[in-house]
C-alpha cells in the first residue's frame, strides 16, 4: 500500500480537502521546535511524499494539543494525522526514544502519566 | 449522592494533592465518590488511530467496572464515571465515544472474552462537570473562608476541553473554572494562555522545549498579575511547577509562582482541616504555603 494511502486508513482523514491557510501552523504552541510546519506535512501528504516527512521531527514534537485541529476551517484532524505518521514509524520497529537517556534521578521525579503516555506515543 | 470514581495513577502518586482536597470538598457538597473496584490503567494516551482497536482496551474495561458496580449494588443506578485527572478523562471518554459505532464495540467485546460485554452506556464526567452540576449556590454556602484578595490565574490545558466532542467547555474560551473560583472568593486574573499545552509528555526527554512552554505560559498570567496559578491536569501541574527550575535556567527573568489544584482552593475557602490541603506532600517546587499565610488562608 502506498504510504499516503496508509496515512488516511490510519487516520481516518482526507487531507486533500486542506486548502493551505496556514492556521494550523499558526495555532501550534510546539512550531518552534518543528523543522517542517504543520501545513507542510499536510502539502506533503497531499502530494505524497510520506518519506520526506518521515525525516522530519514534525510528528514527534506534537504533543497532541488538538488546537490546530480546534481551528482548522475544514475540519481536518491533523492531530490523528501526525498519529498516522508516528505509527508509520513504529510499526517499522523504529522507537524514538531510549529511556537509558533519562536519568535515574529523572525517571523517579517524572509522573508516572508522562513517562506512559511518552511511551505509548514514540515506542512500538 | 454516591458515583463511581476512576482515579488513575496520578491521583495516587504525583496528584495525591488533587485527590485528597477533591474527596475532601466532595464529601462536604453531599458526593460520595466511590472509587472503582479492579481498576486499571486508563490507557493513556488517548488513541488517535482508526486500525487499533487494542488501545480502547484498557479504558473500555475500566467503563465494564461500572456496570458491575450497578449490578453488585456498590452504586444505585448511577452509570456516571467522575474522574479528576484530564488525561484519564480524555482518554475514558474517547473510547466511549469510539464505541459507540457498533461494529467496533462488537469487536472489542468479543476480544475481551473474559470480561462481560460493555453496553455503551456509562457516561463520563469531569469533576468541574460534577460541581457545576451541584451547583454555584450550594458551594457557595460552603465558603467560610472567601479567598479575598487572592489573584488566582485559572489554567486548563489541553485534554479537559480538545477536541470539540470531548471538551467540556468551550475550546477557546472556557469560563467553568473561572465562575468557581469567583464562586470561592478569588480574584480572577485573565490567563491569555489559559488553554495552552503544557509540553505535555515531551517532560521526559525535550525538557528544554517544556521550559519554553513553561515561561511562555507562567510570564503572560504573572503579568497580569496572578500570585497562583489554579491547574486541573496533574501532567501540566508537573511540568508548570517543576519546570519553572529549568525555565529559570534559559529565561531568568521569569518569577517563580505557585501551582496548586483548583480543589485544593476548594479545600481552603471550605475551610476544611489543613491535612485535605495537600500541602504538606512532597510534590511541589514552589511552595504555595508561604502566599497562603501572606494572605491569611493558611
Amino acid at each position: 500500500m502506498e504510504l499516503a494511502e496508509k496515512v488516511k486508513n490510519i487516520s481516518g482523514e482526507n487531507v486533500l480537502s486542506c486548502y493551505q491557510c496556514g492556521l494550523c501552523s499558526g495555532s501550534c504552541p510546539l512550531r518552534f521546535a518543528m523543522d517542517l510546519s504543520p501545513t507542510q506535512v499536510i502539502r506533503l501528504t497531499q502530494l505524497g511524499l510520506i518519506e520526506k516527512i518521515l525525516s522530519s521531527n514534525t510528528f514527534w514534537i506534537c504533543s497532541t494539543c488538538f488546537s490546530c485541529f480546534a481551528r482548522c476551517p475544514r475540519e481536518i484532524n491533523i492531530t490523528k494525522i501526525m498519529e498516522a505518521l508516528r505509527q508509520i514509524k513504529l510499526r517499522r520497529d523504529q522507537d524514538y526514544i531510549d529511556l537509558k537517556n533519562v536519568s535515574k534521578e529523572e525517571l523517579k521525579k517524572i509522573p508516572p502519566i508522562a513517562l506512559i503516555s511518552n511511551l505509548r506515543k514514540t515506542t512500538a | 449522592m454516591r458515583i463511581p470514581y476512576f482515579p488513575g495513577c496520578a491521583m495516587k502518586t504525583t496528584a495525591k494533592n488533587c485527590e485528597v482536597s477533591a474527596m475532601a470538598v466532595a464529601s462536604k457538597l453531599g458526593i460520595e465518590m466511590v472509587e472503582l473496584p479492579r481498576w486499571n490503567c486508563c490507557g493513556v494516551f488517548p488513541s488517535l488511530v482508526n486500525d487499533d482497536l487494542m488501545r480502547h482496551v484498557a479504558p473500555i474495561r475500566n467503563l465494564i467496572r461500572v456496570q458491575e458496580m450497578n449490578k453488585s449494588g456498590i452504586v444505585e443506578n448511577e452509570y456516571r464515571l467522575v474522574t479528576l485527572c484530564s488525561m484519564c478523562y480524555h482518554t475514558l471518554k474517547e473510547a466511549n465515544l469510539f464505541v459507540k459505532d457498533k461494529e467496533k464495540l462488537t469487536k472489542i467485546n468479543t476480544f475481551m472474552d473474559r470480561e462481560e460485554e460493555y453496553e455503551g452506556g456509562v457516561k463520563v464526567l469531569s469533576f468541574l462537570e460534577l460541581l457545576k452540576e451541584v451547583g454555584y449556590e450550594k458551594i457557595a454556602k460552603e465558603v467560610k473562608k472567601p479567598l479575598k484578595g487572592l489573584k488566582v490565574a485559572p489554567y486548563y490545558g489541553c485534554l479537559l476541553l480538545r477536541p470539540r466532542e470531548i471538551g467540556i467547555d468551550d475550546p477557546e474560551n472556557p469560563t467553568i473554572l473561572e465562575k468557581l473560583l469567583e464562586v470561592l472568593g478569588a480574584d480572577v486574573v485573565d490567563n491569555p494562555c489559559k488553554v495552552q499545552c503544557c509540553g505535555s509528555y515531551h517532560t521526559v526527554d525535550k525538557k528544554s522545549i517544556v521550559a519554553k512552554l513553561t515561561y511562555d505560559n507562567l510570564r503572560y498570567p504573572i503579568e497580569n498579575g496572578a500570585e497562583i496559578i489554579a491547574t486541573c491536569c496533574p501532567l501540566c501541574t508537573f511540568n508548570l511547577d517543576s519546570r519553572q527550575k529549568e525555565a529559570k535556567e534559559l529565561y531568568r527573568d521569569l518569577k517563580e509562582i505557585p501551582i496548586v489544584y483548583y480543589t485544593q482552593l476548594m479545600a481552603i475557602a471550605f475551610d476544611l482541616e489543613k491535612k485535605f490541603f495537600g500541602l504538606d506532600l512532597d510534590l511541589y517546587y514552589k511552595n504555595p504555603k508561604p502566599l497562603l499565610k501572606a494572605k491569611n488562608l493558611y
